[in-house]
């Protein structure tokens, strides 16, 4: 369960602040499926770290399952990131020298899981994508969408309970792209809270919900048919 | 994360840039094996020098006249000491009970010549004795016979040089050699001795030190070599002999005495500053290498940019990342130390084997130094790039690619 009350971030940018986002108040549930659009500089991305814990408000509240996150420390922010909290990114952001395995382990090792356990797992989460057969491969052996798929196991494979996607098909193809939504809505059935920033409005309407930014501010949010369609 | 995940993945991120890992860790490697070699020569040098020294034994005594350091009661007036005579040595041989052997030494140079071949040479004055106190032997004929050593005799014993230069065919013994003005009787060749301390003992013709004395017409002696029994008495002996000779003397301290261990230590304290100077030397071409490690480092934290931001993002604590970028530092410097180990221990075996006479072998300290050494400059010179590293913002780290 995410609940913002109010959140702000401002960046000072030379002798300018930049308001990138302004008083954002929204609550997404557990299991929630949403995509959070708007045009470029709009504080989508901004809005995804915060939700992530990459980045710290300037003012307002953050709680996450019930717990305020918004003034936690590096250490115990890590410790969000690493239990709760799954990323994936427009550019994979696989290692290059590690396997798709070890790729998926990484986030366990972090966490200090015992290596035999993070096999098993590991291989569990390469199923779920359909990769069992890549595990030894490296990133540049690999296809873009197969790449995804690597690196949405790796976010999964802690068990968290909400997954962050940033533009996850903005560098793929549209078949890759939609295998891609394809995966995520699975996890999303079994039970993650799955956000989604995309320009793409093809992507954002298949979300159950859609918030939209304008400017900083949440300018539309409510199901995906109501969003007006062909807005980008 | 633990230790042993951390070596492997900064062995893995090694293996990624390969050749500069190798590039620096041989840059390293060179400054330690600067440091262990150079070390090993400083040590070598020690060595040799101090077993030239002992090869004059070390149970030896021996006495100068005149006072070579100024203490507080140097005379006012006039600084010449007191004579060392034979009468001196009589006293010490008499009254000192734990003296083993003590033998004179009188020193001139004169030209020494048989039949039309001539030479200079340096002439020993002493007695019989003076072939137990310095461990040598004659090859040929007898040394200087036991006489009083207040009585001339004729008779010389030569050195292995003056033996093949004066009588390259003949035997020398019976035969009779001018010495300046005076004859003598050639009794003995001493065996092949070689250089000790810059003098070449086989250039040496040796004769009775009381016509040595009149040779040359001195009145003190050069030197009194004594030797006692065991290394524990010496100070003790020492103490004895140097009041002898100043009740003799008028009260006046007016001889030196030296031991082989108070020469040795002061040629040991100047080498081992050398030794240490060499491995200064050394040290500024490791602190170069330690920067360099530095530099690849910072190199790879700014290129492996975004992989930080992605090693946050999925949990990764600033410590963590540190870490991680510290342990590349420290395998880095520790491998460039090893190998530098092993180049500086085949650079000394090399040496050993190209001079013999110069025991090069790197003293234990500068191995475990150069180890330490490695350890600490992978920390020192890892920690500012894994102290950047673990700073950098994982939202600007993310977003480089």
């Amino acid at each position: 369960m995410i609940d913002l009350r109010e959140l702000t971030r401002h960046y000072r940018v030379g002798d300018q602040t930049v308001k990138a986002l302004q008083e954002v108040t929204l609550t997404i549930p557990d299991g929630d499926y949403a995509a959070i659009m708007g045009p470029s500089g709009s504080g989508k991305s901004t809005l995804l770290h915060l939700l992530g814990c990459l980045d710290r408000p300037t003012s307002g509240s953050y709680r996450l399952d019930g717990k305020e996150v918004g003034s936690l420390d590096e250490e115990e922010l890590a410790e969000v990131r690493s239990r709760k909290i799954g990323f994936i990114f427009q550019f994979f952001h696989l290692v290059p020298r590690l396997t798709a395995a070890a790729n998926v382990e990484l986030p366990m090792i972090l966490a200090g899981v015992r290596p035999a356990e993070r096999r098993s797992r590991a291989a569990a989460a390469l199923a779920a994508v359909g990769l069992s057969d890549r595990a030894d491969h490296r990133p540049d052996q690999l296809s873009g969408g197969q790449r995804q798929r690597v690196a949405i196991a790796r976010a999964t494979v802690m068990n968290p309970s909400i997954l962050l996607a940033d533009e996850p098909t903005g560098n793929l193809d549209r078949a890759s792209g939609n295998e891609i939504i394809e995966v995520l809505q699975k996890m999303n059935r079994e039970g993650l809270t799955l956000l989604v920033v995309t320009h793409d409005p093809e992507v954002g309407n298949r979300a159950r919900r859609v918030i939209r930014l304008v400017d900083g501010r949440v300018a539309h949010d409510g199901p995906a048919a109501a969003a007006g369609a062909g807005t980008a | 994360m633990t230790l042993l995940e951390r070596i492997k993945f900064a062995l893995q991120a090694m293996r990624g840039h390969r050749l500069r890992s190798i590039l620096t860790l041989l840059g390293f490697g060179i400054g330690v094996a600067a440091v262990v070699l150079l070390t090993a020569l400083g040590e070598g040098a020690r060595a040799y020098v101090t077993n030239e020294f002992m090869s004059l034994g070390s149970n030896l005594l021996i006495i100068l006249p005149g006072k070579t350091e100024t203490t507080g009661n140097a005379p006012i007036i006039g600084g010449t000491p007191n004579d060392l005579t034979l009468s001196d040595m009589e006293a010490v041989r008499r009254h000192v009970a734990r003296i083993r052997d003590i033998a004179p030494l009188s020193v001139g140079t004169a030209q020494v010549g048989y039949g039309d071949r001539r030479r200079q040479v340096t002439v020993f004055g002493t007695t019989a004795s003076y072939l137990n106190v310095r461990h040598m032997a004659v090859t040929l004929g007898e040394f200087l016979p036991e006489i009083d050593p207040d009585r001339q005799a004729p008779v010389a014993v030569i050195g292995q040089t003056i033996l093949r230069e004066l009588f390259p065919s003949e035997n020398p013994l019976g035969r009779s050699i001018r010495l300046g003005d005076w004859r003598f009787r050639v009794i003995g060749v001493l065996e092949p001795k070689g250089s000790q301390l810059g003098m070449n003992m086989d250039e040496i013709v040796f004769v009775p030190v009381a016509s040595s004395l009149k040779i040359f017409n001195q009145s003190s002696l050069f030197r009194l070599m004594i030797e006692v029994g065991a290394h524990s008495e010496l100070e003790d002996v020492r103490k004895e002999v140097l009041r002898i000779l100043s009740e003799r003397h008028g009260g006046e301290e007016d001889v030196t005495i030296l031991t082989q261990d108070s020469v040795i230590t002061a040629f040991n304290r100047i080498l081992a500053a050398l030794t240490l100077s060499l491995a200064g030397i050394a040290a500024v071409s490791l602190s170069v290498a330690g920067i360099g490690i530095m530099n690849v480092m910072l190199v790879s934290v700014s290129e492996r940019t975004s992989e930080i931001g992605l090693l946050k993002a999925i949990g990764a604590t600033p410590r963590d990342i540190q870490r991680v970028f510290l342990v590349e530092a420290i395998l880095l410097s520790l491998t460039g130390g090893l190998v530098g180990l092993l180049a500086g221990y085949a650079g000394a075996a090399v040496l050993g084997q190209a001079f013999p006479a110069l025991p090069a072998h790197p003293p234990l300290w500068a191995v475990a130094a150069a180890l330490l050494v490695s350890f600490g400059a992978g920390i020192g010179f890892g920690v500012l790039p894994a102290r950047r590293a673990a700073r950098l913002d994982p939202v600007t780290a993310l977003a480089r690619h």
